[in-house]
């Protein structure tokens, strides 16, 4: 183990920073994290062990105790649920002779369920040691169990196992045309730096992740700061259930995503960039790792960019399984090595981001669009959508339609236009931007995906009318509730008193008052918490409860109190206890 | 920079670089809270101090003080809310006052008088957490713990040491020890660290001395947490 903890130590340069990198590493090799691995990195790094600790308690791919050889979780996300996904893990456990959540006896192979994994369109889908599984069914698990009883290693498994397909139906401005490569970098520097962040400003280019903040605003307000170093961050921690535009974004142009965070370099004087990329997307990092050895190789990347005295490079940094690292402090946490848990504001990231330098954070698409415009100029991207919403907007659409995958729209489009492209018929509702977004009944397809209207990072959920809202809100509600960081006491603990209080209702034990109290605690842990996972965390159950009220409160029994916990269920200790099994000894529910 | 903010209606100054609690406090304005004390890194995770400024929530600890703010602090919504989250920390962990040895001194419970929690509303969770008595002087009861990371700053920032961390997601946080056994008494700690004083619960407690002062005649028996936080935030910030 030393040996090994050495060379990785030596390739991180001993550097803190590194430390989740360094305990993925671990991991993988280990399936675990062991106590005498934590000693040496504490030692090594200098930091307490108790930091290692959090760290990797915080992560869902890390763990204290081993996993199996095999360590196999499948995706949880609402989408994969549709897909016959609680059939499939039980058919998984059944073969595998391992219960979900447990690590089989001989040490073989493990099963757990995981948040979405990003392969919404090719579902029921899951990871084996890291690497995507797609399309699960029966057959395919009867060849990945007795692959796995055979202990044949992942490399030998048959490839199709992992095909993950990029499902690109409909190209608009951006994906129609990529720019040629370096093609951005040599306009920007012709045209000069001032004059193309002009252009950026003109072309109304917002930020891609659903905020919409703008986004030449935030390259000046970081260029405008003197500092030491300056940094440059691609937001690749696509972690809201629903949404992969970015695994194919990353998949078919990462060219022109590294050369739009090249030119925000330029811009605002970064010498260092890093690609954050979810955990998830494990099997895209040797690909993209090869495309910037390219771009170091051509010209593009490294310390005289063009031969034009530019110097920039860009380094690719995993995740481990945490949706809050999506979140931009968070995610400047987790690059430094720590728990991804968001920061105080002020000051912002443009102040005082990765090692309180000056850093901009944006998503994939933001740079993919920057990249675009700083070639064909401001006024070409705002000549499409709307005024307030301008350009494109590339969708991950998957539910109960025809053709999951990829969609670019202007923005203005309406939802139905959108149905009908992606083949959705007898439609319920839509999820728009995810768990965090907003529930449409079919009431509303003639509104517009537009920050005026409905925002979006890229989620668009369909649901025909087979499906429950209710159990839509509770797959979210749940998801929040394991994904909170932990860091406030609204989002701690009211993240887990919604899954309760809804779970209540939902298992037929609500009674009158509790959908009210249901929402109250909504606005209270929406208006509360720290950042924008709280913040949102209600919005499955607020959105859905302001358009199908009837469908709580149906749930609700008719008396005026009732229990929050099984009265009778209670009691069974105390019965085994008195040896009793007769009336007496039960109680019911409610007195009737 | 320094000017004058609006706290419900009194005009109170503040000087560069304080938060709005800091200026408040100065001003004889106490706002509830339980991960803030002067003389410490702002945290902002228990969200009691929550004033809108300018029509917007935010931690009171954490948000420095520009001229020209209008704040509330005192407002019926407010006092209903700070109470909903205070429940939420006594549901989340296991808090017996009757029988706990801080009653009386515990800021928690005081929170709580002041702002007139008379039940717990929620569904408690009743986590099983352990005891840490390992140590000869000093005692851990996590069934207390509310992760205010008060302990965790002192020991890093005051004593030097970083004896505690925090650790685990969402509602499976847990105060971790940093010590290869995980023990108290596997760590440096020692009575004399601020971070074993600091504990506004009773997670933390020296031993043997629980019961020198009687129920009844205790910190928040006898005066308001408002008054009592006043007088000690300001005077530390004479030292």
């Amino acid at each position: 183990m030393k040996t090994f903890l050495k060379t990785i130590l030596i390739d991180a340069d001993y550097q803190p920073v590194r430390l989740l990198a360094l305990l993925r590493k671990v991991q993988a090799q280990y399936r675990h994290i062991p106590a005498a691995a934590i000693d040496i990195l504490a030692e090594a790094l200098q930091i307490p062990r108790a930091q290692i600790i959090a760290v990797v308690e915080f992560y869902s791919f890390l763990h204290l105790t081993p996993q199996g050889r095999y360590d196999i979780l499948i995706s949880d996300s609402i989408t994969d649920h549709m897909l016959d996904k609680e059939n499939i893990l039980g058919y998984l456990s059944s073969m595998l002779k391992v219960d979900v959540g447990e690590v089989r006896a001989d040490g073989l192979v493990s099963l757990n369920n995981t948040s979405c994994t990003g392969m919404c369109d090719q579902g029921p889908a899951g990871l084996v040691n890291g690497l995507p599984l797609t399309r699960l069914d029966r057959p395919r698990i009867d060849e990945i169990a007795a692959l796995i009883e055979q202990q044949r290693d992942i490399s030998d498994w048959p490839a199709y196992l992992f095909a993950v397909e990029d499902n690109l139906h409909k190209a608009g401005l951006l994906l129609n045309a990529p720019i040629e490569k370096g093609a951005a970098i040599q306009a920007a520097l012709d045209r000069g730096l001032e004059a193309t962040l002009a252009e950026l400003d003109r072309s109304g280019l917002r930020g891609r992740g659903g905020a919409g903040f703008k986004t030449a605003a935030k390259w000046r307000f970081c260029a405008e700061e003197s500092a030491e170093r300056h940094y440059v961050v691609c937001n690749a921690d696509e972690g809201e259930p629903g949404t992969f535009k970015d695994r194919v974004l990353l998949n078919m142009h990462a060219d022109q995503v590294f050369e739009g965070m090249t030119l925000a370099a330029a811009i605002i004087g970064a010498k260092q960039g890093f690609l954050y990329l979810r955990g998830e997307y494990l099997h895209l990092y040797d690909k993209l790792q090869a495309v910037l050895e390219q771009r170091r190789a051509t010209g593009l990347l490294g310390d005289n960019i063009l031969g034009r005295g530019l110097e920039f490079d860009i380094e690719i940094c995993l995740g481990a399984g945490a949706y809050i690292c999506g979140e931009e402090s968070a995610l400047i946490e987790s690059l430094e090595g720590k728990p991804g848990i968001p920061r105080n504001r002020p000051p912002y990231p443009v102040t005082s981001g990765y090692l309180n330098q000056p850093t901009i954070v944006n998503n994939v698409e933001t740079f993919l669009a920057a990249a675009k415009i700083a070639v064909l100029g401001g006024d070409w991207f705002a000549g499409f959508g709307t005024e307030k919403s301008a350009g494109s907007k590339i969708l991950s659409i998957c539910g109960d339609c025809a053709r999951p995958g990829i969609y670019e729209y202007p923005f203005g489009i309406a939802i139905e236009q959108i149905l009908h492209d992606c083949g959705a018929t007898d439609v319920l509702g839509v999820q728009i931007g995810g768990p965090s977004g907003t529930f449409i009944s079919n009431q509303e397809f003639k509104r517009q995906l537009a920050f005026e209207d409905l925002a979006t990072g890229g989620s668009f959920i369909v649901f025909n009318n087979s499906r429950n809202v209710l159990d839509i809100a509770q797959n979210f509600t749940h998801f929040f509730a394991h994904e909170s960081c932990g860091f406030c006491t609204p989002c701690r603990v009211g993240t887990s008193l919604l899954k309760k209080q809804l779970d209540k209702i939902i298992d037929g034990h609500g009674s009158a008052g509790d959908v009210a109290e249901l929402e109250s605690l909504c606005q209270l842990v929406k208006n509360y918490s720290h950042c924008g996972l709280g913040q949102t965390a209600a919005n499955p159950i607020l959105t859905t409860l302001q358009r199908y009220p009837d469908l709580y409160q149906n749930r609700l029994k008719n008396i005026s109190y009732e229990p929050g916990f099984d009265l009778d269920g209670a009691l069974e200790i105390a019965r085994r206890m008195a040896r009793r099994n007769d009336a007496g000894a039960h109680l019911s529910q409610v007195e009737e | 920079m320094t000017g004058t903010i609006d706290i419900d209606g009194q005009s109170i100054p503040f000087e560069d670089g304080q938060t709005i609690i800091e200026a408040a406090t100065a001003a004889g304005v106490y706002i509830p809270h339980l991960c803030h004390r002067p003389g410490y890194t702002p945290h902002g995770s228990c969200k009691l101090c929550t004033v809108k400024v300018n029509g917007r929530n935010c931690s009171a600890c954490t948000f420095p003080a520009t001229d020209g703010q209008t704040v509330i602090n005192n407002s019926d919504e407010l006092e209903q809310d700070r109470r909903r989250i205070t429940q939420m920390l006594f549901v989340e962990g296991n808090h017996m006052c009757p029988s706990c040895e801080k009653s009386g001194n515990c800021q928690l419970q005081g929170v709580a008088y002041h702002l007139n929690m008379l039940d717990n509303h929620y569904p408690h969770f009743y986590p099983r957490r352990e005891m840490d008595a390992s140590h000869p002087d000093i005692l851990i009861d996590h069934n207390r713990c509310i992760f205010c990371n008060l302990c965790v700053r002192a020991s890093k920032e005051k004593d030097g040491k970083n004896v505690f961390g925090i650790a685990g997601r969402g509602i499976n946080k847990r105060l971790i020890v940093n010590s290869p056994s995980g023990q108290l008494k596997d760590s440096n700690m020692s009575i004399e660290d601020c971070a074993a004083h600091i504990c506004p619960t009773g997670a933390i407690l020296i031993k043997r001395t629980g019961y020198q002062v009687p129920i009844g005649q205790r910190i928040y028996d006898q005066k308001h947490i408002s008054e009592v936080a006043l007088a000690q935030e300001n005077a530390h910030g004479q030292d």
